[in-house]
C-alpha cells in the first residue's frame, strides 16, 4: 500500500522543469539526447537531470573509473608501434546512447525482415539462383564478387540458414531517419563490447539504470549458445559446440575467448582440430574429441587449404568436406559474404520485395553503383557530394569522404572509379546524427552509428538483441567510426516498452528474487 | 580439454611461480644486506649463480651488485627468465587461455603483471625489499585466487603440476647455491655461520616459522631435511613432487588411458626415492650432486608431460 502512494508522489514531483543539458551544442545535428533546444528527449530526461546533478569533474571522474576498470578486466590491444608492450582499451564513453522502445520496435522489425530477405537470397545465389534468371540482380555482379565462392555452390546448410550471427550497421540523418549503411554477415564483431560496457555501466550509473527502464543485454551469450545447439547437424542429440579463433593475435581476439567463455565452451585454434573420415574433432588431453558445431571467427577463405587458400594456416584441412557431408554445422556458413558486398547491398531493397513480397521498413542509404553507366557518371561528376567507397574494403579502408576531401584525393579515386566500376559504390553524404560525449571535462557532440546483432536459427525464428554497440567518431566533426580509425564506443540503452522486461541493477547475471536472505537475515 | 589449453595453463602457473620465487630471492637478500652491514659473503653473486645464466649474466653486467642484480632478476626484458619477462609470458598464456580460467583468475593475473611493470622504473633506481613483498603478497593472492575460483579438476591439475615443479625446482636452487656460499665447509657448522645466514635461507621458503617450531636451534641436517624431506611444509621438495604425483594420479583418472604415463612413472620414481633417503646420506654424498640429479629428474618430468598430454597425436 506505501508503494502506491509514494508512487504517485513522486510522479507529481517529477512534473518539475524539463531538464535540458548546460553549454551543450547541437550545432543543427540530430543529437540522440536532447532536441534541437538542448532539452532531454523523454526517455532522456532522467540521465540529463542526473549529469546536471553532478559536481563539476564527476562525469570525468567516473569516465576514468570505468576506463580503468576495463584495463583491469583486460579488455585491452597492444600498441606494435611501440615495443614496451603498451596496452589500451578501447576507447570509451561514459554517456549513453538511449534509444526510445516506439524507435526499437520498428528497427527490431526491420532488421528481421532484412535477415529473412538475406538468407532467402544467400539460397537461392548458390543454388537456383532464380533472382538472377528474373532479371533482378546481373549475374555479373554476383559472379565477379571477390566474396561469392564458388566453392559453395550446391550447398544447402541446415534449415536453410546461412547467415546465423549478424551485425548490421545502421545511421541516423538530420531528420532522425534510420537507415541500413551495411550488413556484417561474415565474422561481425563488436558484441562482447556491448556487454562489457553494459557489465560497467551498471556498476556505476545504478540509479539512473533502474530509473530508466533500460532493456537486459546479458542473455546475448545464453541466446548464442542455444542457437548453436539449435543448428546442429539433425543426427546429433548433445553436440559438441566451439569457437573458433585466428588465434591471441587477432584483433578480435577478446571476443573470441569472451564468447567461448561465457558459453562454457571450447575455443579453438585451426591447430587443435583435424579431420579424419567424415568428421572433425579436436585434438584434447584425452585423444581426438569429435566436433558438431563451429562458430567460426575465421574468414571464409582461411577456414580450409584444400577448398580454399592453400597458405592458410588457420584453418582446418578437409573441413568443407565434412561441412559438405552434413556432418558439422559452420556458423556462418562461408560464402555468406556475398551478400554484405556493398555492391550487392544496392538491391537488398529488391531482394525483399521479390523474396517476402513486402515493403522495406529500414531504408538503405541511396546508392549509386559504379558498374552502371549512368550511376556512373553521376558519381564522377558529383564526386564532391558523395561518400565513395572500394566495395571489397572494410573496417573503414578505402573511403574517400567527397566533401573534406582535396581535390588530388577526388582524382585518384575518379581513376580508379574508371579503371575498375565494378569495385566502387557512392552514397550521398549523410549528415550523421550525434550524441553528447565526454571530451576533457565537459560534453560535446559527436556523430554516432549504432550495430545491433542479430541471431537467426531458423527462417522464422529472428532474435534481435535489444541495444548494440554505438560507435562514436572521437574527432571533432569526424564520420568515421571505426574503431581502426580512432573511434570509440558507448553503451546503447533500449528502453523497455510496458510490460517489458528491465535489467537487473544488481548484478550481472543473477535474479535479485532468487536469493535466499542470509542466516542473519531471518 | 584441449592439449593446447593444458600446455599453456601448465606453462602459466609455472612461469608465475618462477616470478615469485625470483621476488622471494631478491627480498630476503635486500633484507639480509639491512642486518649486516659488511657482509661475510658477498650477497649478491649467489642469486645469479641460482639461475644457471651466469655466463649471460657476466657478459651483460660484469660484477654482480645490488643494482644490476635486481635489474636482471627482475626487470630485464632480454633474459628470458626475469620476474618481468615470465610474469609476461605467464599473462600471455593466460591470456590463450582465458575462456578455461575463472575471471578472477584473469584479472589478478593482469594487475600483477601492471604492478611489476608499472613499478620497474622506481625499483631500477632504489631497490626495496618492500616491494619484492608486495610481489609476493600478488603471488599468494594469484594462487588463492586460482583454488579457490576454480573447480579442482584436470585444467586445475596441470597448473598445480606447473606450479609445484617450478617450485621444487627453485627450492633445490636455493638450497644449493646458498648452502656453498653460506657454508663452504662442512667442518664449518657452529663456528662463522650464524643464525642469521640460516634464517635466511628458510626465510626464502616461508619456512623460518615453520622450522623453528619444530626445531628452534639451526641445525644443518635439519634445515637440509626441512628442505628437501618435510612431509607438509608446501614449499619442500618432498610436498610438492607428491603434489605432483597427486595431480597426475588425478589427471590420469580422468582419461582413458589404462597405461600410466611416462611423467606419472617418473614422478612417482622420485616420490619414492625422496622417501627411502635421508640427510645424512644426502650430505654424505655430496649435496650439489643429488641437487643436480634431482633438477635433471624434475626436467625429465616435464618434458614426459609433453609427450603424455601436450602433442597428442592419437587417433579416435
Amino acid at each position: 500500500m506505501q508503494k502506491q502512494t509514494s508512487g504517485s508522489v513522486s510522479q507529481v514531483q517529477s512534473l518539475g522543469p524539463i531538464p535540458s543539458l548546460p553549454n551543450y551544442q547541437t550545432d543543427g545535428f540530430f543529437d540522440e539526447l536532447v532536441d534541437k533546444n538542448n532539452v532531454a528527449r523523454p526517455d532522456a530526461e532522467e540521465l540529463v537531470s542526473l549529469f546536471n546533478r553532478f559536481p563539476p569533474q564527476e562525469l570525468s571522474r567516473r569516465q576514468h573509473a570505468i576506463e580503468q576498470a576495463l584495463f583491469r578486466m583486460g579488455i585491452t590491444f597492444t600498441v606494435y608501434s611501440d615495443n614496451s608492450g603498451t596496452e589500451k582499451i578501447m576507447p570509451f564513453d561514459v554517456v549513453p546512447r538511449i534509444v526510445s522502445a516506439i524507435l526499437w520496435k520498428h528497427i527490431d522489425a526491420g532488421l528481421r525482415q532484412r535477415i529473412r530477405a538475406l538468407n532467402r537470397f544467400l539460397c537461392d545465389v548458390y543454388n537456383e539462383r532464380a533472382i538472377i534468371q528474373e532479371g533482378i540482380i546481373p549475374a555479373e555482379l554476383v559472379d565477379t564478387a571477390p566474396a561469392y565462392l564458388k566453392e559453395c555452390q550446391g550447398l544447402k546448410p541446415f534449415n536453410d540458414v546461412w547467415c546465423h550471427i549478424t551485425g548490421t550497421d545502421l545511421v541516423r540523418d538530420n531528420t532522425g531517419t534510420v537507415y541500413v549503411l551495411e550488413d556484417n554477415l561474415r565474422c561481425p564483431s563488436g558484441v562482447s563490447y556491448v556487454l562489457q560496457n553494459r557489465h560497467v555501466m551498471k556498476r556505476n550509473f545504478p540509479q539512473v539504470f533502474g530509473a530508466s527502464r533500460v532493456r537486459p543485454v546479458t542473455d546475448y551469450s545464453s541466446r548464442l549458445f542455444q542457437l548453436l545447439r539449435d543448428v546442429a547437424p539433425p543426427h546429433v542429440s548433445d553436440p559438441t559446440i566451439v569457437v573458433l579463433t585466428p588465434g591471441v593475435f587477432n584483433s578480435a581476439y577478446y571476443e573470441h575467448s569472451f564468447l567461448a567463455q561465457r558459453m562454457g565452451v571450447q575455443l579453438v585454434e585451426g591447430r587443435d582440430l583435424v579431420v579424419e573420415g567424415d568428421y572433425v574433432y579436436m585434438k584434447t588431453t584425452r585423444g581426438l574429441q569429435r566436433v558438431d558445431v563451429i562458430y567460426r571467427r575465421v574468414d571464409d577463405t582461411f577456414l580450409d587449404p584444400k577448398t580454399f587458400r592453400k597458405d592458410s594456416v588457420l584453418g582446418v584441412k578437409g573441413l568443407m568436406d565434412v561441412y559438405r557431408a552434413g556432418n558439422v554445422c559452420l556458423a556462418n556458413a562461408p560464402g555468406t559474404g556475398i551478400a554484405d558486398d556493398k555492391v550487392i547491398y544496392a538491391f537488398v531493397p529488391d531482394m525483399i520485395k521479390y523474396y517476402l513480397d513486402e515493403e522495406p521498413i529500414l531504408p538503405n542509404v541511396p546508392t549509386y553503383v559504379c558498374q552502371k553507366e549512368e550511376d556512373r557518371e553521376y558519381v564522377l561528376s558529383h564526386m564532391d557530394e558523395l561518400v565513395i567507397k572500394a566495395a571489397g574494403e572494410s573496417g573503414g579502408y578505402g573511403i574517400l569522404i567527397g566533401p573534406h576531401a582535396k581535390p588530388k584525393e577526388r582524382e585518384e579515386f575518379a581513376q580508379k572509379i574508371k579503371e575498375d566500376p565494378r569495385n566502387w559504390i557512392a552514397q550521398p553524404t549523410l549528415e550523421l546524427s550525434r550524441a553528447p560525449t565526454v571530451i576533457d571535462d565537459h560534453l560535446e557532440g559527436r556523430h554516432v552509428d549504432l550495430r545491433p546483432y542479430i541471431l537467426c536459427s531458423r527462417p522464422d525464428d529472428v532474435w534481435v538483441l535489444p541495444g548494440g554497440l554505438t560507435r562514436v567518431a572521437l574527432r571533432k566533426g569526424s564520420l568515421v567510426v571505426n574503431s581502426s580509425q580512432g573511434g570509440g564506443s558507448k553503451d546503447t540503452w533500449v528502453v523497455a516498452e510496458q510490460g517489458q522486461a528491465i535489467a537487473s541493477v544488481h548484478g550481472d547475471d543473477t535474479d535479485p528474487v532468487d536469493r535466499k536472505p542470509e542466516p542473519d537475515d531471518r | 580439454m584441449l592439449s593446447r589449453v593444458a600446455e599453456s595453463i601448465y606453462w602459466m602457473s609455472r612461469q608465475a611461480e618462477r616470478a615469485e620465487n625470483l621476488a622471494r630471492f631478491i627480498e630476503v637478500t635486500l633484507h639480509m644486506t639491512l642486518d649486516q652491514p659488511e657482509y661475510l659473503v658477498d650477497p649478491w653473486k649467489p642469486l645469479v649463480q641460482v639461475t644457471g645464466d651466469n655466463e649471460w649474466f657476466k657478459a651483460k653486467y660484469g660484477t654482480a651488485t645490488c643494482q644490476n642484480v635486481v635489474q636482471f632478476l627482475a626487470f630485464d626484458r632480454e633474459y628470458h627468465s626475469s620476474m618481468l619477462t615470465c610474469l609476461r609470458a605467464s599473462r600471455e598464456n593466460a591470456r590463450s587461455v582465458r575462456e578455461a580460467l575463472s575471471t578472477e583468475a584473469f584479472e589478478e593475473l593482469n594487475d600483477f603483471y601492471h604492478f611489476v611493470r608499472d613499478s620497474s622504473p622506481a625499483q631500477l633506481t632504489d631497490p626495496t625489499a618492500e616491494f619484492f613483498e608486495q610481489v609476493r603478497d600478488h603471488a599468494l593472492m594469484w594462487t588463492g585466487v586460482l583454488d579457490n575460483t576454480m573447480p579442482h579438476n584436470t585444467a586445475w591439475h596441470f597448473l598445480n603440476v606447473g606450479r609445484l615443479l617450478e617450485r621444487a625446482d627453485k627450492t633445490s636452487r636455493i638450497l644449493d647455491v646458498k648452502y656453498f656460499n653460506l657454508l663452504p665447509r662442512v667442518e664449518d657448522v657452529g663456528t662463522a655461520v650464524d643464525d642469521l645466514q640460516w634464517s635466511t635461507l628458510l626465510l626464502a621458503i616461508s619456512g623460518f616459522e615453520a622450522y623453528r617450531r619444530e626445531h628452534q636451534l639451526m641445525d644443518i641436517e635439519k634445515i637440509v631435511a626441512f628442505f628437501l624431506f618435510h612431509r607438509t611444509f608446501p614449499r619442500s621438495i618432498y610436498s610438492c613432487v607428491a603434489g605432483v604425483d597427486r595431480s597426475l594420479r588425478e589427471i590420469e583418472s580422468e582419461s582413458d588411458s589404462e597405461l600410466p604415463g611416462q611423467a606419472r612413472q617418473r614422478i612417482a620414481a622420485l616420490r619414492h626415492r625422496l622417501e627411502n633417503t635421508n640427510v645424512k646420506e644426502v650430505i654424505a654424498g655430496g649435496m650439489h650432486q643429488f641437487v643436480d640429479r634431482l633438477q635433471i629428474e624434475l626436467n625429465a618430468v616435464g618434458d614426459s608431460l609433453g609427450q603424455d598430454y601436450f602433442y597428442a597425436t592419437q587417433s579416435a
